[in-house]
This record gives structure tokens, C-alpha cells and sequence, in this order.
């Protein structure tokens, strides 16, 4: 049983690295780029015995306590069985 | 009185603010192991700057789990005094004993010089000693310090006067170009509702000897101090 967690940033918080990072990919030569945003990627083994309820239950707790902080980010959770 | 200095793993301004509190204050000092929870016999906490664990995940987010946080925070809601500097800041902001957030510089370099900022609220425990528009010179170090909030949240520590610190000019006029990291308001320092919990991310533990270029930062520690005798 795995968790995958998605940390991005809020729509309103400017991502100063997102905007490196298409200022190099248009330099790159790739064009029609609108916008980029960086955000993290967390996979979470579990133990294989946990309902689909309970592993996703936890992995919201750890993403919402831990991996993304509630002030700047959002986070989704996915349970991969 | 009694200061202490929080050492996490990765920590690298605790020796700064060691030698400030000992030689400049001239108080006894101890060092404090992030593994401690017993923080009896203190006044005053400093969290100093550095790269607690590293900054891995987010600046100061693996300190706030540390055990010493706990004890920080009964530490805090006694009404003792909890400093936090550049990563201290972070940290504290981590642990929501301050609220908001210290993002990546909006120009994402990491910015090493000597700043101007104003003092917003003279009549906190940190800035007694200093007249409300004074303006000081204080270096940063840092390339996360650039703060965020919420709408309201903004309005919240406007409305409480808990806006400490904000960047400016030297001759103490706010703009875009003397905000050094594209903080919401130019906000450089804050503290809680309370006035115990102190955050901001300029050094004024290595703004204290005029060899240093400045010893704008002294009068922080001298309020501090006044603060604690009179508690």
C-alpha cells in the first residue's frame, strides 16, 4: 500500500523558483508556457493490511501536520493499493 | 536572569548569540540541546539562525517536531521571552508561535549584507530601548525570508501593533527596492499578541560591535534585558 502526497503552493503565493524555472525552459526555446509551479512529491509505503480508509486518514494527517505547512500550501493525497 | 540559547542540529548563529548574551549583556548563558525539555532557571530563550536539520522539507520545519519545542511552547505561554532570528524566525512561524510564514526571496538569491530597518512598535519588550521610527542597521543572511501572510492575518497584527520591524531606506521610508526579499509589508520582524515571542529575520546578535560594521543591534538586547529585571 502506498501514499502518494502532492504539496503545492497556494494560488495566491508567488513561486519565485517556478518562475526560474520557466524563464529557463522559454529560454530553452519552448514557447505558449502560461506558467510553472513547483511543488513537492512525497511517497508513503504502508503497511499492506490497512484498509484504503485508514492508509488514506494517515496520510492526510502526515501531509496536514508535516509535509506541507497550512499557511502557504495544499495538499492531495492518493492511495495506490 | 538567565538567558538560553536553543541548538538544533544544524544551528550555526547560536555562538553569536552566546557571546553577545555573556560579553555584551553580561548575563549567565547557557546553551540548550534540542534534546532538553527542562527549561526551569530561564527568563529569556534565543532561537538562533542556521540550517536546522538542514532546512530539509522547509526552513525551521523538522525543528518544530524537536523535544525542546514543547517546552518552548509552555516556555512561551508562561509570558517568558522566546527570541527568534533568521532561522529561529522560521522556526517559531513553523511551531505557529508566530503566525505566517517565511518563503523563498522573491529575487531567490540568498542576500548577505547590512539592511536598514524601522521600528514599527517601541513599546514591546524587545524595542524599549529604542523611539518608534528609528531606524538601524542590521545585517541578513538569509534566502527564505521572505514573509507571507493572509489578508486577514496581516490586518491582525496591524490592528495589534505586532508588526515589530519592516525594511526600509536609511532614511526610514518604505519601498520595493529596500525590501531586501519581497516580504508582504516589508515585514522583517513580528511578535505574538502577548509581545513575549519575538521574531525577525535580520542579526542583531551580529550587529553589537562596531568592528562589525554596526551596534544598532545592542539596544534590542538591552530592552530585553530591562524586561526581564522588571518582571
Amino acid at each position: 500500500m502506498k501514499a502518494k502526497v502532492y504539496v503545492t503552493l497556494k494560488p495566491s503565493v508567488l513561486d519565485p523558483q517556478g518562475k526560474a524555472i520557466q524563464h529557463s525552459v522559454e529560454l530553452l526555446g519552448f514557447q505558449q508556457i502560461a506558467d510553472i509551479r513547483q511543488g513537492k512529491y512525497f511517497e508513503i509505503a504502508l503497511d499492506a493490511d490497512l484498509s484504503e480508509n485508514v492508509a488514506r486518514q494517515t496520510a492526510e494527517r502526515i501531509a496536514k501536520d508535516v509535509l506541507a505547512n497550512p499557511v502557504i500550501e495544499d495538499y492531495r493525497v492518493e492511495i495506490d493499493r | 536572569m538567565k538567558f538560553g540559547v536553543v541548538v538544533f542540529p544544524g544551528s550555526n548563529c547560536d555562538h553569536d548569540a552566546y557571546h553577545v548574551v555573556s560579553k555584551h549583556v553580561g548575563q549567565p548563558v547557557d546553551f540548550i540541546w534540542h534534546k532538553q525539555t527542562d527549561l526551569s532557571g530561564y527568563d529569556a530563550l534565543i532561537v538562533p539562525g542556521g540550517f536546522s536539520y538542514g532546512d530539509y522539507l522547509r526552513a525551521g520545519a523538522l525543528a518544530r517536531f524537536s523535544p525542546v519545542m514543547t517546552a518552548i511552547k509552555d516556555f512561551a505561554a508562561a509570558g517568558k521571552f522566546v527570541f527568534g532570528v533568521c532561522n529561529g524566525f522560521q522556526i517559531l512561524c513553523e511551531a505557529g508561535l508566530l503566525p505566517g510564514a517565511l518563503m523563498r526571496n522573491s529575487g531567490l538569491h540568498f542576500v548577505c549584507q547590512h539592511i536598514n530597518i524601522r521600528v514599527e512598535n517601541e513599546k514591546t519588550p524587545y524595542t524599549s530601548e529604542l523611539d518608534a521610527g528609528e531606524v538601524l542597521s542590521i545585517p541578513i543572511a538569509h534566502a527564505e525570508g521572505n514573509y507571507v501572510c493572509d489578508d486577514e492575518t496581516l490586518a491582525e497584527l496591524e490592528d495589534n501593533n505586532q508588526i515589530i520591524f519592516r525594511y526600509c531606506d536609511e532614511n526610514g521610508e518604505l519601498s520595493d527596492e529596500a525590501n531586501p526579499n519581497g516580504s508582504r509589508s516589508n515585514i522583517a520582524g513580528i511578535c505574538n499578541a502577548e509581545g513575549n515571542v519575538l521574531g525577525m529575520m535580520p542579526h542583531p546578535e551580529r550587529a553589537c560591535e562596531e568592528l562589525l560594521g554596526s551596534n544598532d543591534g545592542r539596544d534590542i538586547f538591552r530592552s530585553l534585558t530591562k524586561a526581564i529585571a522588571e518582571k
